[in-house]
């Protein structure tokens, strides 16, 4: 048994085209197994991709940012943000006199922009109505997997700042 | 083609069906693998990550391994 054809044989050609009619079925189980290994072989290289991703990746830096001001928004109020870089959106919400939860915008199912509904209490993405704690994140309602990314907040004096991101 | 050949034949083919059904099952686990580290990953679970690519691996060494199995069964059954 070889993994390689043996160029000394019959070519190629006669190999894969046979004359005979009853050969046919063999010539296509066979080279639909080649496929489903290569698949296999995709699988397996896709493992490998994740684990690469997860063993070498750099680590998120997050700066220390100042978000906004204490008593800038009203209870019940959000502010918009970009934290850590520029792309990640993320949303304010004073929940109360002196309590503040910040949140990666992001839905966790398909990225859409999530809103802060002061009604409901809860961050709802409009998308495939997706539902948020507003408390820490967790997933209330819908097809979201995974807790929003919570932003952790420092307060510097009067500012507020973004000093981190748990659940990432 | 005599009685015999025919009976290798169908002997063969039988084989190989059993042996790529197997290799179907393997890649739907394999799928299966995949989607569900990826999504430990996105969640943060780094943990699981490792022990599924060794499984993938041997799971893919598996397929392989039939994949020879198939292409030695059929080149036996087609020598006239």
């Amino acid at each position: 048994m070889s993994l390689f054809r043996n160029p000394s044989k019959e070519p190629l050609w006669k190999d894969e085209f046979s004359v005979f009619t009853s050969d046919e079925r063999y010539v296509s189980r066979r080279q639909f197994s080649k496929f489903l290994t290569l698949a296999s072989l995709g699988m397996f290289v896709g493992n490998l991709w994740i684990l690469a991703k997860a063993y070498f990746a750099k680590a998120a830096s997050f700066p220390s940012v100042a978000v906004g001001e204490v008593g800038e928004i009203p209870v019940r109020g959000v502010k918009l943000f970009a934290y850590p870089t520029s792309q990640d959106h993320c949303i304010l919400i004073r929940t109360g006199e002196e309590e503040y939860v910040a949140y990666s915008q992001k839905c966790t199912h398909l990225s859409c922009a999530v809103y802060f509904s002061a009604k409901e209490d809860r961050l709802e993405c409009p998308c495939h109505q997706g539902l948020f704690s507003v408390r820490d994140g967790s997933v209330l309602q819908g097809p979201p997997p995974r807790p929003l990314p919570q932003i952790i907040l420092e307060r510097d004096g009067a500012r507020l700042l973004a000093v981190g991101v748990k659940g990432n | 083609m005599g009685n015999l050949e025919r009976f290798k034949q169908r002997r063969g083919l039988v084989a190989i069906n059993g042996a790529m059904g197997l290799i179907v099952i393997l890649l739907i686990f394999q799928i299966w693998l995949l989607s569900a580290t990826l999504e430990a990953f996105l969640a943060g679970h780094t943990g699981a990550v490792l022990p599924a690519a060794i499984f993938s691996g041997g799971v893919f060494l598996g397929c392989l391994a039939l994949n020879l199995f198939v292409t030695r069964v059929d080149h036996e059954s087609r020598k006239h």
